[in-house]
């Protein structure tokens, strides 16, 4: 590196000497750096991890995992890529849970939100407990969810589940037995393939390729030799 | 100093660099800067593959050793199968489940395999869009035109023109799934534009478009009641002794036994290689991206191409400690977030396509310009809250709800300070070759997604990747289900195996590593 100087130089006293901070992993006492995060403290501990790790970007939900921050009685939730270790903190992950799925042929659905009913019946059950709301590491108002489900708000529900990473953490906790993840990814599917007009633009242009209109274009591109197009390709702005 | 005190610079410029345009580099400057300081310029990380289809070629020193690995089966395997399939996919992302819904659909009995759950994959994290030629300005042909100047011309003009072509009908059909994409008033497919691109074209799903698509192809691959292997790794292929794949071994990842499956064709639906952390670099990769396919390809005998360039994602985070190597999305330069040197300044069009803008960060930061962390890390700012500037108050937070998340759990307000972002292995820009249907050099071993090359030439462009997985993965799957109802499932052999061996022992034998890698060994041992 060019620059000697200290001038452009972010203080980072946590990497410099790191804190030691005393973790539990599945009930066992652990050193680890404080502010790794927790699937890092895990292989810094030794852990192989095969079940629970996926993308590492906090996208995929295969790292759900249970937590409690020192002297808290509450257990919280978590992706264990995007949360960093705290001392005194304890967590486990979280086996998958056998929650059903529902089987459906999405294009063929008759009446999407009285089918709601018939693959899920125990969605109309929920008894706001809110376990579910609080029980999501991506802070969706999963209760609000499942009932504008049950009331065919299908397109709200689809907006709200968007961030959902199919964690499946609101499962465990729903005394009522609903698996809200896939209520909301079956409302979702339903509310795209059912609910939302077709783009005409789309539909357009797959008529178009069809029907040849590019053909000439393509014609005098692939006919082009490697200067010619890399002239062509300059010109694109 | 105090990370605050650093970014007063960004805050100071802003008004500044907003009257600012910074025209894209000329061609011949362009060329300079990535040969100078493009990551697949550095020599010393390259050398030669010594055998196989490939050899004497030119990659990176991780991946020829992973090449010339030691495949974990031995000769003497007992191939009884397990499992019988028309068609085996080996792999659980956007090509993966794409192949074995056109295979099942198309009549033939489908296995996918994935090493981990269904799902998991760099395509669940794909933020940027899709890029479909929807609009009345916009063509396949500019299309085509846009992704072959990305790709330095290197590119396969067939499978560069199928895929473009072939856009439009995957959009539908992913509608038709359920995929919910951000729409116009007018109710056409809102079009974002992307890095590298002459026309707006990038179709999204907020900042969640590989997220939805891939929960919901997910979600129909269970409805199709498509028999699954998870947590199974494939580790060799099966020939019939003349080159033709006639299946796969795998690796059950609980309990580490071998399973076999017989299958009329294959497809390698298996990813990149981020986790190779190439040159030392950070991923942006999912934990799985180690090659397999690569390395099981090219024993089979299948030729690999462009497997001497990978990109460099401009902007991974360098800040936090924890997020390193994490993608700050390019959609944040897609809708205007200026790049920032240490003196406050911009340095190069944000548009440009990712190997430029790639090379110029390097180049701010080896010539001094970056800010560094204690750490030992060197980036630059990515003005993210202008944004809200340009755009009102929640602009950023509305668009790119993900990344706002991601950098609060830090506690870190995006919307209101600058990130700090340096280049991060992103993709792998060639792989196995293969023909418009997906098919590799061996007979019936089809490749799809960020595992085949070809497509993309020497840089792929943003958004360009997620149509490739859904493309391919259709062609291939419908291709393999077709040919397979006309064949007899032939015989299970290593005997490419043990060619590939002697071939190796010519050469001085296979490097001491196990090849596929399967996962990276991150667990301390001591």
């Amino acid at each position: 590196m060019a620059q000697e100087s200290t001038e452009n130089v972010i203080d980072q006293p946590e990497v410099l000497k790191p804190r030691m901070v005393t973790v539990e992993i599945y009930g066992k006492k652990f050193e680890v750096p404080e502010g790794i995060t927790v699937i890092k403290a895990l292989w810094y501990t030794g852990h192989e991890v095969v079940r629970g790790a996926g993308c590492l970007g906090g996208f995929c939900g295969a790292c759900a995992t249970y937590y409690r921050t020192k002297d808290d009685p509450k257990v919280r939730t978590c992706l264990a890529c995007q949360t960093a270790v705290e001392d005194g903190m304890s967590f486990s992950m979280v086996p998958p849970f056998p929650a059903r799925k529902a089987i459906y042929d999405i294009q063929t659905l008759k009446d999407p939100k009285q089918d709601l009913f018939n693959l899920y019946p125990e969605a109309p059950l929920c008894r706001n407990c809110n376990a579910c709301t609080e029980a999501c590491p991506q802070k969706i108002d999963v209760r609000e969810g499942v009932w504008k489900a049950v009331f065919g708000d299908f397109k709200s529900v689809s907006e709200m589940f968007m961030d959902c990473v199919m964690c499946g953490l609101c499962t465990p906790v729903c005394i009522a037995d609903i698996a809200p993840n896939l209520v909301a990814l079956y409302v979702s599917r339903a509310q795209g393939a059912h609910f939302v007009d077709k783009p005409v633009q789309l539909d357009q242009r797959i008529k178009e390729i069809e029907a040849g209109k590019f053909s000439d274009e393509w014609g005098r591109v692939m006919k082009m030799n490697d200067a010619e197009l890399t002239k062509v390709c300059a010109e694109l702005k | 100093m105090d990370i605050h005190a650093l970014q007063q610079i960004v805050h100071k410029t802003r008004d500044e660099r907003r009257k600012q345009t910074i025209p894209k580099f000329s061609p011949a400057d362009r060329d300079q800067l990535i040969t100078k300081f493009h990551p697949d310029f550095r020599e010393a990380a390259y050398r030669p593959i010594k055998f196989g289809p490939n050899a004497g070629e030119m990659t990176v020193r991780e991946l020829a050793a992973l090449l010339e690995g030691e495949s974990p089966v031995s000769a003497d395997l007992d191939l009884t199968p397990q499992y019988q399939a028309d068609v085996l996919v080996v792999g659980g992302g956007g090509a993966g489940c794409a192949a074995a819904l056109h295979a099942h659909a198309a009549g033939a009995k489908v296995i996918l395999a994935t090493k981990l759950r269904l799902g998991d994959s760099n395509t669940v994290m794909a933020q940027g869009g899709m890029q479909i030629a929807v609009t009345a300005e916009d063509s396949p042909v500019t299309h085509f035109l846009d992704t072959l100047k990305g790709g330095h011309m290197k590119n396969d003009h067939r499978l560069l023109k199928t895929m473009v072509e072939e856009g439009p009908s995957i959009a539908k059909w992913l509608l038709s799934l359920g995929v919910i994409f951000d729409r116009d008033g007018d109710g056409n497919l809102h079009v974002k534009k992307g890095g590298g691109s002459s026309k707006p074209r990038l179709i999204t799903a907020s900042d969640y478009t590989g997220l939805e698509i891939m929960r919901v192809l997910k979600d129909e691959v269970l409805n199709q009641k498509i028999q699954l292997l998870e947590f199974c790794a494939a580790v060799e292929l099966l020939s019939d002794g003349n080159g033709t794949c006639t299946g796969a071994v795998m690796r059950d990842m609980d309990n580490k036994r071998f399973i076999v499956v017989a299958a009329k064709a294959v497809i390698l639906a298996t990813g990149g290689i981020g986790r190779l952390h190439i040159q030392g670099f950070p991923t942006s990769n999912h934990y799985g991206a180690t090659g397999d396919g690569l390395s099981m390809a090219y024993r089979m005998g299948a030729k690999l191409m462009h497997i001497d360039t990978f990109q460099y994602h401009p902007s991974g985070a360098v800040y936090p400690e924890q997020l390193i190597g994490a993608l700050v999305t390019e959609g944040i330069r897609s809708e205007g977030g200026h790049l920032v040197n240490a003196r406050g300044e911009r340095f190069v069009n944000e548009l440009d396509t990712r190997d430029v803008v790639s090379s110029s960060i390097i180049r701010e930061c080896e010539e001094g310009r970056g800010i560094r962390t204690m750490s030992g890390r060197v980036g630059v700012w990515l003005d993210t809250p202008l944004l809200d500037v340009e755009q009102g108050p929640g602009t950023l937070r509305k668009h790119f709800p993900a990344m706002v998340t991601q950098f609060e759990r830090f506690g870190i307000d995006i919307s209101k300070d600058p990130v700090l972002i340096y280049p991060t292995l992103h993709y792998q820009n060639g792989g196995v070759k293969i023909d418009t249907n997906g098919e590799s050099d061996s007979k019936n071993l089809f490749v799809a997604g960020e595992a085949s090359g070809g497509l993309h030439g020497r840089n792929r462009l943003m958004g360009n990747s997620l149509l490739d997985l859904m493309v391919f993965g259709k062609r291939s799957g419908t291709t393999a289900a077709q040919r397979v109802g006309l064949m007899k499932q032939g015989r299970l052999t290593l005997e490419h195996l043990t060619k590939f061996r002697a071939e190796a022992k010519k050469h001085g034998g296979s490097s001491s590593v196990i090849s596929p890698m399967v996962l990276p060994a991150y667990a301390k041992k001591e």
